[in-house]
């Protein structure tokens, strides 16, 4: 406990024990691109515990106007060891595992396995597969998160809930699309809004407090200022999660 | 007669040049059909997400007159 996360003290919902939570709570940013810096300065200006990062990049001077965790002293520098510069700035206590290499495999699980909530921050529908098969194999929290041009969108899966959608009952026939940031454009606070609402999710779902974005995809349109909150239904020919819902039916 | 209201989000609003657009009809269409018929009879891209009355659906279900269906890309970038 320290002083610099006092001011929770004046909300209802976030008391000493949630601060203590927090304190002991570990989550894995996947990506510290333009969604993962905000969610990772947050989560650490909130006080959460244990931050893993994975990224294999290196910042670019090209990355600087949207991944704001990164400066231009850090050029040619690992993401990794970039963010943890800066988010040990912000929290000197935090406990940080820097991971330089994209999450396949063993590494992905043993990743997954031990942390409270996954952040997925990725760029692309292979890693984002990956991650949601991952987190429902280990029934772990994924708040998935994604921004191109002036679209964004955020959703919650909660897999220890049986009726809980997963990533691939959103996109169950979809092939990659190539299309990144740096090649279509991005409004660059644009990750900020969603970054940001990510990191309120993951707060939430590490407290159990509120109602979570669970079973709803948020869709933000910035260049009309729409939002529109989708009521999203468990595929029940889901490849990923419906041996879940069978095993329920059985029992 | 009655309508039903289409509505485009993202980059399909600046590809189509339009948020919504009201189609007129007496019978259910599909998501599909209804796709076709306010876009020059082109058939929906497989990778775009639909939405009837603001619930997730797929592109064979019904939608009945006075209900509203949007249409959304998917989005990947981070
Ligand atoms: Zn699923």
């Amino acid at each position: 406990m320290n002083n610099l996360h006092h001011p929770h003290f004046l909300s209802p919902q976030i008391d000493i024990d949630s601060i203590q939570k927090l304190s002991h709570s570990k989550v894995l940013i996947v990506g510290l691109g333009g969604l993962g810096s905000p969610v990772a300065m947050y989560l650490a200006a909130t006080g959460v515990g244990h931050l893993v990062l994975a990224d294999s990049d290196t910042v670019e001077i090209s990355n600087l106007q949207r991944q704001i965790v990164h400066d231009t002293f850090q050029i040619g520098q690992s993401k990794v060891h970039s963010a943890l510069r800066k988010l040990q700035a912000i929290h000197p206590h935090l406990q940080i595992t820097p991971i330089q290499q994209r999450l396949e495999g063993d590494l992905l699980d043993a990743q997954v396995k031990a942390v409270d909530v996954v952040a997925d921050c990725s760029d692309n529908f292979t890693t984002r597969f990956a991650l949601n098969a991952a987190c429902v194999r280990h029934c772990k929290p994924l708040v998935a998160g994604a921004a191109i041009r002036f679209t964004g969108q955020v959703a919650v899966f909660l897999p220890s809930l049986p009726q809980s959608p997963c990533y691939r009952c959103l996109y169950p026939d979809i092939e990659e699309t190539a299309e990144t940031c740096s090649q279509m454009g991005i409004l660059a606070p644009l990750v900020g809004v969603i970054g940001s609402l990510q990191a309120v999710e993951i707060v939430k779902v590490l407290l159990y407090f509120g109602q979570p974005l669970c079973g709803k995809l948020f869709l933000f349109d910035a260049y009309t200022t729409q939002w529109r909150i989708l009521t999203l239904y468990k595929d029940v020919n889901c490849p990923v999660c419906n041996h879940t819902l069978s095993a329920d039916v059985r029992l | 007669m009655m309508t039903i209201t289409v509505k485009f989000f993202a980059s399909l609003r600046e590809q189509l040049g339009k948020s919504e657009t009201l189609l007129s009809t007496s019978k259910p269409l599909t998501v599909s059909q209804v796709w076709s018929q306010v876009c020059d009879n082109i058939s929906l891209p497989a990778h775009i997400l639909t939405a009837v009355n603001m619930e997730y659906v797929e592109a064979n279900t019904l939608v009945n007159p006075g209900d509203e269906v949007a249409f959304f890309p998917p989005v990947t970038g981070g």
